[in-house]
């Protein structure tokens, strides 16, 4: 009996260190993928990249050229993203925050998160019935609508958390000093709130700039510096596709050094993010 | 005052109704559009269109199975190979490692969930797909060669190529939701389990069975993610709509066959074809994500989902 009771005990403890290893293997795995992939690109990205590389537009295929076009695009149509993301699921976050607690909220939220799930290349298909068709040609502004429909349910959640984080108090203060709800909402509960918001601006920020699949047939792509709206507009993301798919060794190497660039801009908004809101929650 | 109060407020509370209601109303047009410009196929195919396997626009002949197999099959794949190790990932945050080892591992898992999908595909096809070439499927052939899914010519892009790339892609999210699921698990079901003599590993299967809806909810949301995953999968999979029981041979999904040919189809009836096949993703889709949504909140409350982005 104290035998059994003994190998039985060892057993348990030897499935317990076998398992908490196994564990620790899968963390160790996950962060070894991402260094492997960062260090890809850094690598490859590097030793492609010049300053000429980023103000170039591309040459005819298989001839390198720069991404300087592309990265005007992907900056322009992110901005009109955020133009008409922000304000609208800033909004959307107010009301499902201060109003938001009856069916019609829940509605709003159970089918925003839904739509946060949906595929990108559905909203782009959309667009392209939507905007596409009708003007009979793709167009910045296309790529821009479906951005900021894929940023509108993201940031209408995040700013929703962030606005219930300020305390219940500061609200209550200025009501009870007479204030209306929507002085109240405006001027205490956002200034409050702001910080929060903001960053959770700045990821879907980073988001949609690494967004390929909706911009592909609204936006398509351009050999060119291109600042009108109503024109097809490259895009960093949609550039890296055609790079890396082609058959040209010159392309890839400037894929890789877009890619870096992308990257590079998605790393930092996400680890400045990180370093900013460690100290305040 | 009280009365632009009053007034102010309405205004305010409108403003923000309609923010908030066009969120329904995207959801709708979305659905509204593409079920109107898939009509021409939806009647004169109808369900012959989801269950036929040759698919050649130029004959106007649309059979959408291979695109479902594909879609399916290297979904199947991602979760077989990213549930585990999400499962462990997460184990190990929550459960086993002290805090400070724990917050850098789990901000890298994080920053894994926002590199975009074309990065992905560019990496899969320069570094995954040589090392599936090279190393990776000559040792499969060697030891599982005797399998169907095993056999067949090795050029690294494929179904297997692109079912790697998407349980990479899918790992930070399912781990992020399991995650919040074992951390919404009360602490005291764990200090119950350790005074009565359990090791750290049975304490964590008692946590595990608690959270059990919750993991399915991630393992649903993860499946969604793989589901319509576009570019990385598209620049892997070799695009090619055939049905094939070597998972090294070429295959395609409902994603990838939107991201490569939507742009070239100019005649009315291949662009239907094309936004039928969407349609049916963004159904699949929605379902499966409002499924998983509906699991996770059973255990982690609703607060939490918008964080998984």
């Amino acid at each position: 009996m104290g035998i059994l009771a003994i190998s039985i005990d060892r057993r348990r403890r030897l499935v317990n260190s076998l398992m908490t290893s196994l564990t620790a293997i899968c963390a160790i795995f996950a962060t070894l993928i991402l260094l492997i992939i960062i260090g890809y690109i850094a690598i490859q990205g590097v030793s492609s990249l010049s300053f000429q590389f980023l103000i170039d537009t591309p040459k005819p295929v298989g001839e390198g050229g720069g991404i300087g076009n592309a990265i005007v695009g992907s900056a322009m149509m992110t901005l009109l993203a955020a133009a008409i993301g922000l304000p609208v699921g800033i909004a959307a976050g107010v009301y499902l925050a201060e109003f938001g607690k009856n069916w019609f909220g829940n509605t709003v939220r159970f089918i925003a998160d839904t739509l946060i799930g949906i595929p990108s290349i559905i909203i782009g298909i959309f667009i392209y019935t939507l905007v596409v068709l009708p003007m009979g040609r793709q167009s910045g502004l296309a790529g821009g609508l479906a951005l900021a429909i894929i940023m509108i349910p993201i940031v209408a959640r995040t700013t929703e958390e962030m606005i219930r984080l300020v305390p219940h108090s500061m609200r209550e203060g200025a009501l009870a000093l007479g204030a209306p709800q929507w002085r109240v909402s405006l001027n205490i509960v956002l200034p409050a709130a702001a910080s929060g918001i903001a960053t959770g601006a700045m990821l879907s920020i980073a988001r949609v700039t690494g967004e390929t699949a909706p911009l592909l047939f609204t936006a398509l792509n351009s050999r060119f510096y291109n600042f009108y709206l109503d024109q097809p507009m490259s895009s960093l993301t949609v550039q890296i596709f055609n790079f890396a798919t082609g058959p040209f060794e010159v392309e890839h190497a400037m894929a890789w050094a877009a890619t870096l660039i992308l990257a590079g801009i998605i790393l930092v908004i996400n680890i400045l993010v990180r370093f900013l809101t460690r100290k305040r929650f | 005052m009280a009365q632009t109060g009053a007034i102010g407020d309405k205004i305010f509370r409108s403003v923000v109704l309609i923010a908030a209601a066009s969120i329904l109303v995207i959801v709708a047009a979305i659905f509204y559009m593409m079920a109107q410009n898939s009509i021409p196929t939806i009647e004169r195919f109808g369900i012959g269109f989801l269950i036929g396997r040759e698919w050649r626009p130029a004959q106007e002949q649309f059979g959408a199975l291979p695109f479902i197999y594909g879609t399916v099959v290297s979904s199947l794949i991602a979760l077989f190979l990213s549930v585990p190790i999400s499962l462990g990932i997460a184990i190990f945050l929550v459960e086993q490692a002290p805090k400070r080892v724990a917050r850098p591992i789990a901000f890298m898992v994080e920053l894994l969930a926002a590199i975009p999908s074309v990065v992905y595909g560019l990496w899969g096809i320069f570094v995954l797909a040589p090392f599936i070439r090279n190393y990776l499927g000559p040792f499969l052939q060697d030891y599982l060669g005797w399998l169907p899914l095993f056999q067949g010519r090795l050029t690294g892009i494929g179904m297997l190529t692109g079912g790697i790339i998407l349980a990479l892609m899918v790992t930070p999210i399912v781990t992020a939701v399991v995650r919040d699921v074992l951390e919404a698990v009360p602490t005291t079901q764990r200090e119950a389990a350790l005074a009565l003599g359990a090791t750290k590993w049975e304490t964590t299967r008692i946590v595990l069975g608690n959270a059990a809806s919750g993991i399915a909810g991630a393992v649903v949301l993860g499946l969604g993610r793989a589901i319509g995953e576009t570019m990385a999968v598209t620049m892997v999979i070799g695009n090619s709509p055939q049905i094939s029981a070597s998972l090294f041979e070429p295959a395609n999904t409902i994603a990838s066959l939107l991201a490569a040919n939507f742009a070239e189809a100019t005649d009315k009836i291949y662009l239907s074809a094309l936004i039928e096949i969407g349609l049916v993703l963004f159904l699949v889709t929605f379902v499966v994500n409002a499924l998983a949504k509906l699991l996770i909140m059973s255990v982690a409350g609703s607060a939490n989902s918008a964080k998984h982005v």
